[in-house]
This record gives structure tokens, sequence and C-alpha cells, in this order.
């Protein structure tokens, strides 16, 4: 095991999965490279989603490759932070409105 | 508002990046040298495609001088200012018989700035005349506004129907800064309002302007179609701007833009990044293969590129002097790992994509 649990060299290793089960692998990447194609949302927005999210699940690959896959789609600095504030709204916003459940329960256990 | 200059070329700076062999030992060792990524060769090799030879030739691309009024970050010329090397008008003379004798549909005259070379107007006057089908005139826009006597260039553009082909690396102010200096997006963009109020790149005009992009860092284009809808929609929309086309190009990695590289310690990710987007299909249609490229003081190269790695024709006919098109097309063409950077994804060439 290496000193380190993760390797920024690892990222270029993604494919490689299929090898250990490969049926699975090419399914997860045939569905993955799907995902991200033009659609109703552009590539460039679908992106910037995956971008906010990979910092909401703290994923340093994730966060990696949409960093470099947004600039390459002509994102700017400021899109990118504000993509990645909305992430971070919504991590914040779920944990505080989770509030209203300890609210409940201090309503039903007090007199 | 003026350009303002920054930094100095690495020529200048007497940097070893300005020697062609430094770059190349460079590209041909650590990585490439161990075995962790293939040579260029060998991966061509894979599909048959090595050595890679020229077919009709269709671009004739003449490098007027590396003098330029910018420095930019990424310049694979390492043009700047403080560079003298200038066509002088004995060789635009020998050009011009070659231009007039030529199988070649395109003239792409390149540079540097090459209305900075002292020559710049009478050379397109004498090669308008040749008749040649398309005239490409590779400006950077801010030299249009950068001194007077270059103030009106649109209208000798249009006089000489010539097609102008200009950098533009993004719709905002400070990404083109960034990359190519300080008032550079601003004097760009008054450049191109006044193309536009000549004629140029309007929907139905016969003047051609295009635009090049490339990338701001160690990272590739994207979908040159997608780009292409975003600056037409961003530059209409901020400031009316029109044009025909968008070139999506590949930073090679040469003289500043290696520089960059290896300081920001991006050159090893930047290589597998080219290498993973290795697309064979790119191979067979990459410029050198349509392409010769004459450098100002003459010598014959399979492009603009190997001329800045000083990788002269492997040919008997090596110079102006002794151009020979028949000769010329019986070659193997010169590669090394920069290649790479002409196969990546959808390919790239100073007309954009190729697959």
């Amino acid at each position: 095991m290496a000193n380190t649990y993760y390797d920024p060299a690892d990222l270029r290793k993604f494919g490689k999965i299929t090898e250990w089960s490969e049926e699975l692998g090419t399914k997860f990447f045939d569905y993955y490279g799907k995902v991200f194609e033009e659609g109703a949302l552009t590539a460039r927005e679908k992106a910037l989603i995956a971008l906010a999210v990979a910092h909401t699940e703290q994923c340093p690959y994730c966060i990696d490759a949409y960093t470099k896959d947004t600039l390459q789609r002509g994102v700017t600095k400021e899109q990118m932070m504000e993509a990645i504030h909305v992430g971070a709204a919504i991590k914040s916003g779920a944990t505080l409105v989770h509030g209203t459940m300890m609210m409940n329960k201090v309503n039903k256990l007090e007199m | 508002m003026s350009v303002t200059k920054t930094k100095t070329s690495l020529h200048k700076r007497h940097d070893d990046l300005a020697q062609a062999n430094k770059q190349l030992d460079i590209l041909s060792g650590g990585i490439f040298a161990d075995g962790e990524l293939p040579t260029f060769a060998k991966k061509i090799k894979e599909t048959n495609q090595f050595p890679l030879r020229p077919k009709k030739l269709e671009i004739l691309q003449i490098n007027v001088g590396y003098m330029c009024n910018q420095v930019c970050e990424h310049c694979h010329v390492d043009a700047g200012p403080d560079r003298k090397e200038i066509m002088t008008w004995e060789t635009m003379e020998q050009c011009l018989e070659v231009i007039k004798n030529t199988g070649a549909h395109t003239l792409d005259l390149t540079g540097g700035a090459p209305e900075m070379n002292p020559h710049f107007r009478r050379f397109v006057e004498e090669a308008s005349k040749a008749g040649i089908k398309d005239f490409i005139v590779r400006s950077n826009l801010t030299i249009i506004r950068a001194n007077k006597k270059y103030y009106d260039l649109p209208d000798f553009f249009k006089k000489h129907n010539v097609h102008v082909v200009s950098s533009m690396p993004h719709w905002t102010r400070g990404k083109t800064d960034k990359q190519r200096g300080e008032g550079v997006f601003d004097l760009s963009i008054k450049a191109l309002q006044e193309l536009n109020e000549r004629g140029y790149g309007m929907p139905d005009s016969d003047l051609r302007l295009d635009l090049v992009y490339n990338p701001n860092g160690a990272y590739l284009p994207s979908d040159q179609t997608g780009m292409e809808k975003d600056f037409k929609k961003a530059l209409m929309e901020d400031f009316g701007i029109q044009f025909h086309n968008l070139f999506a190009i590949t930073n090679l990695p040469i003289a500043r833009f290696l520089d960059y590289l290896i300081a920001s310690e991006n050159y090893e990710d930047y290589m597998y990044q080219l290498v993973e987007a290795y697309n064979p299909s790119a191979v067979a249609n990459v410029m050198c293969t349509n392409t010769i490229s004459i450098s100002w003081d003459g010598w014959l190269y399979d492009c603009d590129f190997n001329q800045m790695l000083d990788l002269k024709v492997n040919s008997k006919v090596k110079h102006i002097s002794d151009y020979n098109e028949d000769l010329l097309n019986d070659r193997d063409i010169i590669i090394s790992q920069h290649c790479y950077g002409c196969t990546a994804g959808a390919g790239s060439s100073c007309q954009g994509t190729v697959a």
C-alpha cells in the first residue's frame, strides 16, 4: 500500500477497473459516457453539475477531472466557483433542514 | 490603451529552451525515453501510418518573421518585440516565384505579427496577383490598433481580398488578457469591430474572418463546434461582433508553452493527456501532409512547429532557392513527440480540427 490513500496518477487507471469485472465495468462506462453527451442539457451544463457534485462528494479524482473538463469547455473561474457554492448551499441546507427534525423531537419531548 | 509588455522572449533571456535541440531533448527524454509513454513514431506504427508521408500540397505557409507586438505566454514561435528575424525582400521574391507556380490553393502568411515585416504590404500586393484561391493573413488583431501606421490594415486587407484569421482565446477579458497580455482583449474587440465595419465576418460576406481559439493552460480544447457557438453568442451579445468560423487549436509543447508546462509542473500530465487523446483517424489529415512551411530565412519545413524546432524537411530540397514541389512531395515527414498535439481528440491544425 502506498503512503497516501490518494495518488493523482490513479485517475489515469480508472478505465482499468473493467479488467477485474469486464461486464459491469463496461456497462458503467457506457452509461457514464451516455450521461455526459449533449442532451436536454448541454455538455457544459453537465460538466458544471459534475464539478459541483465532485465537491459535495469531496472526490479528489472528480475535482481534478471536472476542473479540467470545465476549463476545456470555456467555463470561467467565476462560473466554476458559483457552481461549487450551489453544491455547498445544498450541502449546508441539507444539514440545517434536519434541524426541523430536532425541533420536532424537542417539541414532542418537552412539556 | 496599449498592450502591457510584461515579458521578453526566451531568446532574449538566453533561456536554454530557446534552443531547438534542448526542446527536442526534453520531448524525447523522460517519460518517452523510459517507455512510460509510447513515442509518436511507435504510436503511428500501430496503425501502419509510419513513415508519415505528404499527400497533395494544398497550403504554402510562409512565416515572414518572428517579431511581434505581443509576448503571449503560450507562443510556440517565442515571438515578441525583441525578435529580429525578419524575411528580407530578396527571400520574398523567391517566395513570389514559388507562389506563381505552386499547385497549392492556399497561401498562409504568419509570424510573429506578419504586418510588422517592413515589406509586408508590397509582398501581399504582389502575392495577391498570383490568383491563389485562399490568401490568409494570420493577424493578432491588436497590431491593427498598435500604431497609426497600421490603422488602415482593415482597408488594406479588404482591397486585396485577404482572408483574416485571428487569435482570440476567449470571449472574456480576463482569460484573454491572462494569455496574451493586459489590454489585448479591448484592442482585439476594437479591431474586430473595425473588420466587421468593412464587411469582414458578416454572414453573407466573401470577406472571410475566422477566429482561432487555443486553451489558456495545460488542457486540451473542447469541441470546436460547441466553442464556436459560445464565441458567436457571447461576442454578438456583448459587442455586436460577427465572424465566420472558429478554429480550435491545441497548444503544442514547444518554446514558451513548453517552458510554461515545465515551470508549472504540468509537463508530464499534459503529455499524458495528448497521448491518451491520440486519435489515429486524425493522423491521416494532419497539416504536415498538405502543407509546406517556409521560414523567414527561406528554409523549408513540414509545418510551423517543426520550423520552431529547426527540423528542416527530409528532402534534397531544403531551401526556397532550390524549391521543387515534386521533389519535396516525395519525402518522409519528420516527427517527434510534439506531433501528439496535432492528433489529440478531433485533431488540430492551423485550419482547426482535422478528424
